[in-house]
């Protein structure tokens, strides 16, 4: 792997990724849904990337992605994938590992 | 109108066929599977699915030039280019000539955590990118069924799949979807065969006494007459070919040419011309009476005349039936040394009846004999039931047939049974049918041969006794007498007792000629002592008659004399 150098020095820095294909109801409740999470457990040290497949279709090959919305928690790893609208909170929780699943 | 216009109004208008380029597959899907639609073939594990989608993709792209998409949720692109390398495709070269792109789609269910909505949006961007990307005509989806084991929510799935096929249609790809057998009724596990209506395509590996065998069968193909009959399949060293049953047609050109069986008796109980070219013949008969050595000699014969003969034994081994044809002064080696003669030993139950026939086609496309022999067939009927066995040799006599290739069968028959009985499976396939029969007699077996059949020609319908010399195959005419057909030595005892009839009666023929001859030199003595006898009595007669005269002289002078002296008149 190379070095990452967005996580700077602080290794709790958060980068999320959400892809989307287009402006989509599932896909705008989706961004709403992380943004409130990620507000409420990761104030201030996380980043959201929102990827339109529309845009760049070479990337649902590139990273894996069939479902959509797809969450990617690239950073930190390893990477966790979720896919919904992120409607279920204590789920996306789960799946970001902020809390256990036990 | 008339019915001929109505008819071909109408065919052609049925469905158009996207040519799959498999052997075979094409032939009974009446042209390719429907274009422009989503097929499905399905089967078991281990069954070919993978392998014939793939052909479908290379085919499309080496024959047809239609670049392909193989998106694959189960093997990675390296295991996929690994397994299909073993038919001869190379992925990596037409991957680098962008005809053809192979996408892994990796799902694992424990990395992947489903939180409400969602859609397969990305798996359509994903195929529409990659279709566009080389205008993909041909799609494969192989297992879509993964996706089921990889995410939960089922209701979502299914009207993904089919708003999936849906979008595969009007995207206007032809499209192979795979699916794993399901258990029970269902075709496949997650009931794929209820989105795809137009054409299912069912693949099983059946194992018979212990050898396996692949079948095709196509379950539904909406508007195409199509064969519904279980087809078997082989994967061979290149790629997949579909063995229909029986070509749809029996119009193979036929060849009037004759050719030598080898062995000149042979030949003149076939109007002294021998076999015609192209046909079927069968040599059958028990053990030990010559079948063999009857192929080896139209081997031979064929390579005389500078023509590659297959020889497919299944029982000797090639060092074997060399020896064994040398005892009969036959030496084949110096065929075998100049390529034209090709021995091919393996063990019948080596391989199924499928993989048999792969291999005779490959020999038979890299070695392109004029004869193939097969020794024997009945071997194969120990390998599995004789259905089986008369499919594969129909199919492998039209192969042959329609090469305008000679096959020459032996066939044996166990003692006991009816000398007609294993062959009644195959006859109708057979043009020449030789049977060689042991004529036991007298407290000795001898080999008679006799033709049951030779389509188109005025065969002979005599027994010949079959002779096995140090100096090769003799066919003596066997001997007909009031005792019935003998052969062997009662035969010779018969001869040397005709000839020593014979010789009595010439020389009771003599003896009476002899005979005749002393008694005509008998009479002629006897002729000869009469006529002695008549002629001493006819001197006898003579001199009396002289005598009398002299007498009678006498008498007259006397009576002269007497008249002078008493002075008679005289008169």
């Amino acid at each position: 792997m190379m070095p990452i150098s967005e996580t700077g020095d602080n290794p709790e820095f958060w980068v999320l990724r959400l892809y989307v294909a287009g402006q989509t109801p599932k896909s705008l409740t989706a961004f709403a849904n992380l943004k409130k999470i990620c507000e409420e457990h990761l104030a201030g040290k996380y980043r959201i990337e929102v990827i339109d497949l529309l845009e760049q279709p070479q990337l649902a090959q590139s990273d894996q992605i069939l479902a959509i919305p797809t969450l990617v928690r690239k950073l930190p790893e390893p990477i966790r994938k979720i896919i919904g609208d992120l409607s279920n909170v204590e789920r996306v929780l789960i799946g970001l590992d902020l809390i256990s699943q036990h | 109108m008339t019915d001929t216009t109505f008819q071909s109004d109408t065919v052609p208008a049925s469905l158009i066929k996207c040519p799959t380029g498999i052997n075979g597959l094409d032939e009974i899907t009446g042209g390719g599977l429907p274009q422009g639609r989503p097929s499905l073939i399905c089967g078991g594990t281990g069954c070919g699915k993978t392998l014939i989608s793939m052909e479908f993709l290379v085919q499309g792209v080496l024959s047809f030039n239609e670049p392909g998409l193989f998106m694959s949720f189960e093997e990675t692109i390296e295991e996929l280019g690994q397994n299909v390398s073993s038919l001869g495709f190379h992925l990596n070269d037409l991957i680098a000539q962008g005809k053809l792109i192979v996408d892994h789609v990796y799902l694992e269910r424990s990395e992947i955590e489903e939180t409400g909505e969602y859609d397969l949006d990305g798996l359509f961007i994903r195929l529409n990118y990659a279709i566009d990307r080389i205008g993909a005509k041909r799609v494969v989806l192989d297992t879509l069924e993964t996706l089921f084991a990889g995410l939960s929510n089922e209701s979502i799935l299914r009207s993904e799949i089919r708003r999936l096929f849906r979008w595969l249609k009007t995207k206007g790809v032809t499209a192979i979807i795979t699916g794993e057998r399901g258990s029970g009724s269902s075709l496949t596990r997650q009931g794929l065969e209820e989105y795809i209506s137009d054409c299912v395509i069912l693949l099983e590996h059946n194992i018979t006494d212990h050898i396996a065998t692949r079948h095709l069968r196509i379950i539904k193909y909406r508007g195409t007459v199509h064969g519904t009959n279980e087809y078997p399949f082989l994967i061979g060293e290149e790629g997949v070919s579909v063995l229909p049953i029986t070509s749809a047609n029996l119009q193979h050109q036929v060849s009037t040419e004759r050719i030598s069986s080898g062995v000149v008796g042979l030949d003149a109980m076939l109007e002294g011309k021998g076999y015609y070219r192209g046909s079927t013949i069968l040599v059958s008969g028990t053990a030990g009476t010559g079948k063999s050595s009857l192929a080896a000699f139209f081997a031979d014969a064929t390579c005389q005349r500078g023509e590659r003969c297959l020889y497919l034994a299944f029982e000797e081994s090639t060092q074997q039936i060399i020896r064994n044809m040398r005892s009969i002064d036959l030496n084949l080696e110096p065929w075998i040394h100049q390529q034209l003669l090709h021995f091919h030993p393996s063990r019948s139950t080596m391989y199924g009846l499928e993989m048999h026939l792969a291999l005779i086609h490959k020999l038979i496309q890299d070695i392109q004999p004029t004869v193939v022999i097969l020794d024997p067939i009945t071997n194969f009927l120990t390998s599995t039931n004789s259905a089986e066995v008369r499919t594969m040799l129909t199919r492998l006599i039209d192969f042959l047939k329609i090469q305008k290739i000679t096959a020459f069968f032996t066939s044996l028959n166990t003692g006991g049974s009816s000398l007609e009985h294993t062959e009644i499976t195959i006859s109708s396939l057979i043009d020449t049918w030789l049977v060689l029969r042991d004529i036991e007699l007298n407290g000795e077996r001898n080999r008679g041969l006799y033709i049951i059949k030779s389509r188109g020609m005025n065969h002979s319908n005599q027994i010949r006794e079959f002779l096995l010399t140090h100096h090769g195959i003799e066919l003596v005419d066997a001997y007909l007498g009031p005792a019935g057909v003998l052969t062997g030595s009662s035969r010779v005892a018969q001869e040397a007792q005709e000839r020593l009839a014979e010789l009595e009666r010439q020389q009771t023929l003599v003896r009476k000629q002899l005979n005749l001859e002393r008694k005509r030199r008998t009479l002629q003595a006897q002729i000869e002592t009469l006529q002695a006898e008549l002629e001493a009595e006819s001197i006898e007669v003579q001199y009396l008659l002289e005598q009398k005269h002299q007498q009678e002289g006498h008498l007259a002078e006397e009576r002269n004399e007497i008249a002078r002296s008493r002075r008679a008149n005289l008169a």
